[in-house]
């Protein structure tokens, strides 16, 4: 490793109890992330790419606990840190943007008010000085009167505006890593353009790292330095976007690459599915997660799990067909 | 060239909003505004736009889930727009829709057999065993087992409900489907399973499409033709090649370029993307209605709506070379 | 917001009118006449029907009726038929101690059940929580006369803390400490059901509150869980209770008029007890009549107070 990285999370394991029995919606990932770098955690639903996030963060619901593994930013271990402590990193020196814009705000205070009490609580502002950084943040992020926003209620902005009201608190504190879940998904198209372009280029200004959830590659194409692919609660493959996108290990990223429309492109005759649908988290396949929906599923892979495991520098993936220790027959 | 099966004519749908003390309309929100477009038998026509543009309103009108304010839509020679109820009882069975959300619009309550054989038995007085066994083979036409007949909708997955959906759809053997945002609630690995399954059913059964979505890659996939559409107005109609090959509206232009194209080489790529947000439809900017978002607002826009022609409502058309 | 509660008080006009019609025939449907009551048991069949001549009892009922209602637009309840005072003067002299305990029992009932209620939200599922949950059911479930005889019998005739009844003590000139003392178990049994209930709503509405979007942001951005609680949380469970005062004043009318016959409490809730039991129906029809402007106004107050505590409502 060249650099130290920010954020390093390791066999992370995420348990929930339910009516059904305990469920372990995140089993076992891993993945590091250099200062500055956008890493984005893409998956379908049930993935775990949410949960992941959410137990970096010490978010999950009251059923939800950390089983195993480890978080460790700037070398300190978030898992177990005791909440006092916790609460001075969130917000802080990690800050979170959701993906619902329209109920994640409160709907009874004022932007000004949700903006200003982060920088009051980490930095130790007075009321007038928060104040008066949340116009200068709201004019940042490219809202038009910002004077006047700052003391409108959260109804008052579209989703589009909203969203950049999250970014805007989001990066208040100057925060080292900033975890988007689905930013952008519940976004119009051509307000996802202005706020995938706005979240570029504040990052590159600022140098603040990014994990970035997203369940579409192409948000992924335009985002990630680097992609960890998760599938059914792990990450089964993890590099850079290029090789991602260029050259793809795991049959599940393959496939999903050949399953979605591009547009730039002539008209395909046909898209490739995967067939079947992702698994119930409680009634999880055994061996490889994916093997039933695989093509290239051999007999092993319904019994024996695979370990995540470099094929190349800063390419690792978590399938069979990449065992070097044994040769197939 | 055949006639069309559809044929929309100065549509709009318009709300009223009330205000004041005895609640008197004081204006409206203008969800449809004069949308004119034809479908021809066994094409698949997409309509495109963001949320706000009219476009589910517009798939309602066809199948007359929601009558027009105005306007006509003809459907194999009759205009449905004023039909009464017992005659639009008998087009129901040619005339079918798919929704989006696959979870609220199949009824818990209610076996995907009963679910199936329901409008058979009313519309087709087929009795119970035969309406049935109908249920079971379309059931895997669409692609899934015969025993999911017994089963209740929270059963089955988000995929395999909009097969039940599909499936209902085709239960009446009816002649145009309009789908409404079919695949938008799936998983993206099930949307290209979906949007197959629907290509393969129009061969089959040599159905017509509606396909209304805002996403632009499975609109591009399945549609023959495609109409954008913008605060309750078309804005460009044309074939699936022209639109995305040479757009000549602004906005198709804007539209394509916003588009996160699964390929990250392309992130850096020239485009535009507009700032601002979508108007309220309550109150639409005068003139063109995208004029205040356009790149190339010009005077003339600002006082003058552009009509429909050549498949394009702009007063300066993009030009070949202007892309 | 202006033409809504124009609109609004517009709409009330038919709707008052429509309970006091009914008011109106229902008591006349009651058995017995009011100058049975008035007479010696000895009267004569003509003595009756000159009381009731004089009362305007002998018209039909329709025209008692309009009689009742033009009387009204003049500001005019009619006399009482007991004791022959004007009606307005009568209910004025009551609703100054009514309005003292309804008030009263309102504001304890709210100071003890917001902050139950958040603590069980808080503690949902534990202990604490379901021991409050328990006693707002039992809270709920006891009625007022016998809650309220059990208090007399354990504070006032056992421990002899407090009075039995009444709203002052008698010759002691009924100073400050005077009157508290006649208030507190009148004010405990009327809160009782009222703080019950709320307290149901305020849990609830918490935790609906604690599982909301911003609440997730509110801890993601760091912030303690008292602030969260009392900024965050709070505020927007508090929309939805507030809704619940205007069917709570309705509740507690029913609950005065039993409590006040309880401990003797010199107010409106006596008087109806006092003029069913004569037959006074001029009494009864201003009484009810000032009862539905009351639920009336307080409905119309809640509609004002949603706007006020919910930036998003704007009524148009």
């Amino acid at each position: 490793m060249s650099v130290t990285p920010l954020l390093q999370v390791d066999g992370l394991r995420t348990e929930f109890s339910t009516d059904q029995g305990p469920v372990t919606s995140v089993d076992g990932v891993s993945f590091s992330l250099a200062p500055g770098e956008t890493l984005c955690l893409v998956g379908e639903s049930g993935s775990g790419k949410s949960v992941s996030a959410l137990s970096i963060m010490g978010l999950l619901a009251r059923n939800g606990r950390i089983t195993a593994g480890s978080v460790l930013f700037e070398g300190q271990d978030l898992v177990g840190l005791p909440d006092r402590e916790l609460r001075r990193v969130r917000g802080h020196a990690i800050a979170m943007i959701f993906q619902e814009p329209m109920t994640s705000l409160n709907p009874v205070l004022t932007i000004g008010d949700q903006l200003a009490e982060t920088m009051i609580l980490h930095l130790g502002l007075t009321k007038a000085q928060a104040r008066q950084r949340a116009i200068e943040l709201l004019e940042k992020v490219g809202i038009p009167r910002a004077k006047d926003v700052v003391d409108d209620h959260p109804h008052r902005l579209s989703g589009g505006m909203r969203q950049r009201v999250m970014i805007a608190m989001a990066l208040s504190c100057e925060p080292k890593l900033i975890i988007a879940d689905e930013p952008t998904t519940a976004l119009d198209v051509t307000i996802q353009a202005q706020i995938l372009r706005l979240m570029r280029e504040l990052s590159a200004e600022t140098g603040t790292a990014m994990i970035f959830i997203t369940h579409d590659l192409g948000v992924v194409a335009e985002m990630a330095d680097r992609v960890a692919v998760m599938y059914a609660g792990q990450v089964v493959e993890e590099t850079d976007v290029y090789t991602l996108f260029d050259d793809p290990k795991h049959p599940y990223t393959s496939a999903l690459l050949r399953s979605i429309p591009h547009i730039t492109t002539p008209a395909g005759d046909r898209l490739n599915p995967i067939s079947g649908s992702v698994p119930n988290l409680l009634h999880m396949p055994t061996g490889c997660r994916f093997h039933d929906r695989c093509l290239q599923a051999m007999d092993r892979c319904a019994t024996e799990p695979p370990e995540l495991l470099p094929v190349a520098s800063q390419h690792s993936v978590r399938c069979w067909l990449y065992d070097e220790t044994e040769v197939p027959a | 060239m055949t006639d069309p099966l559809l044929q929309v004519r100065n549509l709009k749908r318009y709300y009223p909003i009330r205000k004041g003390v005895i609640a008197r309309t004081v204006g409206h929100v203008r969800a449809v505004d004069d949308v004119s477009f034809d479908v021809y038998p066994g094409e698949t026509l997409g309509i495109v736009g963001e949320s706000g543009c009219g476009k589910s309103t517009t798939g309602r009108a066809v199948v007359r889930l929601e009558a027009p304010t105005a306007g006509s839509v003809v459907y194999d020679g009759t205009d449905i727009a004023g039909l009464s109820t017992a005659k639009m009882r008998r087009l129901r069975t040619e005339l079918q829709m798919v929704f989006q959300d696959p979870y609220s619009s199949l009824n818990p309550q209610i076996r995907i057999g009963e679910l199936l054989a329901e409008p058979l038995i009313a519309h087709k007085r087929l009795d119970r065993t035969a309406a049935h066994a109908k249920a079971a083979e379309m059931l895997e036409t669409v692609g899934l087992p015969k025993l999911y007949l017994n089963r209740y909708p929270h059963e089955l997955s988000g995929g395999q409900r909009q097969r039940v959906g599909i499936a209902r759809a085709l239960m009446l053997e009816p002649k145009l489907i309009v789908c409404d945002e079919p695949v938008s609630a799936l998983d993206v690995s099930i949307q290209a399973q979906v949007l197959n399954l629907l290509k393969d059913l129009q061969g089959e059964f040599g159905l017509t499409y509606v396909f209304i979505s805002h996403g632009l890659g499975a609109i591009k996939y399945i549609s023959d033709r495609i109409v954008v559409m913008y605060l309750g107005k078309v804005m460009e109609t044309a074939t699936t090649a022209e639109i995305f090959a040479q757009p000549k509206h602004p906005y198709t232009e804007i539209l394509l370029d916003a588009y996160p194209e699964p390929d990250p080489r392309l992130r850096d790529r020239q485009r535009i993307i507009v700032e601002g947000d979508v108007p309220s439809p309550a109150n639409p900017p005068k003139g063109c209605v995208f004029h205040t978002r356009c790149p190339y607002t010009k005077d003339i826009c600002r006082t003058e709506s552009p009509p429909l022609a050549d498949g394009v409502a702009c007063h300066f058309p993009l030009e070949a070379a202007g892309r | 917001m202006i033409a809504y509660l124009i609109r609004r008080l517009l709409i009330g006009i038919p709707v008052l009118l429509g309970v006091t019609v009914i008011n109106f025939f229902i008591i006349n449907l009651a058995p017995g006449s009011p100058a049975d009551l008035f007479l010696s048991p000895t009267a004569t069949p003509e003595d009756v029907a000159r009381t009731e001549a004089e009362l305007g009892l002998n018209k039909p009922i329709f025209v008692q009726y309009v009689n009742w209602l033009t009387q009204l637009l003049h500001g005019n309840l009619g006399v009482s038929f007991q004791n022959r005072e004007p009606v307005t003067q009568l209910i004025g002299d009551r609703i100054g101690p009514t309005l003292l305990l309804m008030g009263t029992s309102l504001v304890v009932a709210y100071l003890v059940a917001i902050p139950i209620g958040i603590i069980a939200a808080r503690r949902r599922n534990t202990v604490v929580d379901y021991g409050v949950v328990g006693a707002s059911f039992l809270g709920i479930s006891v009625p007022h006369f016998f809650l309220g005889l059990a208090m007399i019998y354990v504070f006032a005739l056992t421990l002899g803390w407090f009075p039995t009844g009444g709203m002052l003590t008698l010759g002691r000139g009924g100073g400050f400490a005077d009157r508290l003392s006649h208030l507190v178990l009148p004010v405990v049994v009327l809160a009782t059901a009222i703080a019950a209930n709320m307290v149901r709503y305020v849990r609830s509405s918490m935790i609906d509150a604690f599982g909301q979007d911003y609440i997730r942001t509110a801890k993601a951005k760091g912030l303690g869980t008292s602030v969260i609680t009392n900024k965050h949380a709070l505020r927007n469970a508090l929309i939805p209770v507030v809704t619940v005062i205007g069917v709570d004043l309705s509740a507690l009318i029913g609950g005065a008029i039993v409590t006040e016959q309880i401990f003797q409490w010199p107010g409106i809730g006596l008087l109806t007890i006092q003029s069913i039991g004569a037959r006074d129906y001029a009494v009864l029809m201003g009484i009810n009549l000032i009862a539905a402007v009351a639920v009336f106004a307080a409905n119309l107050l809640t509609d004002i107070a949603y706007a006020v505590v919910d930036p998003r409502v704007a009524y148009a």
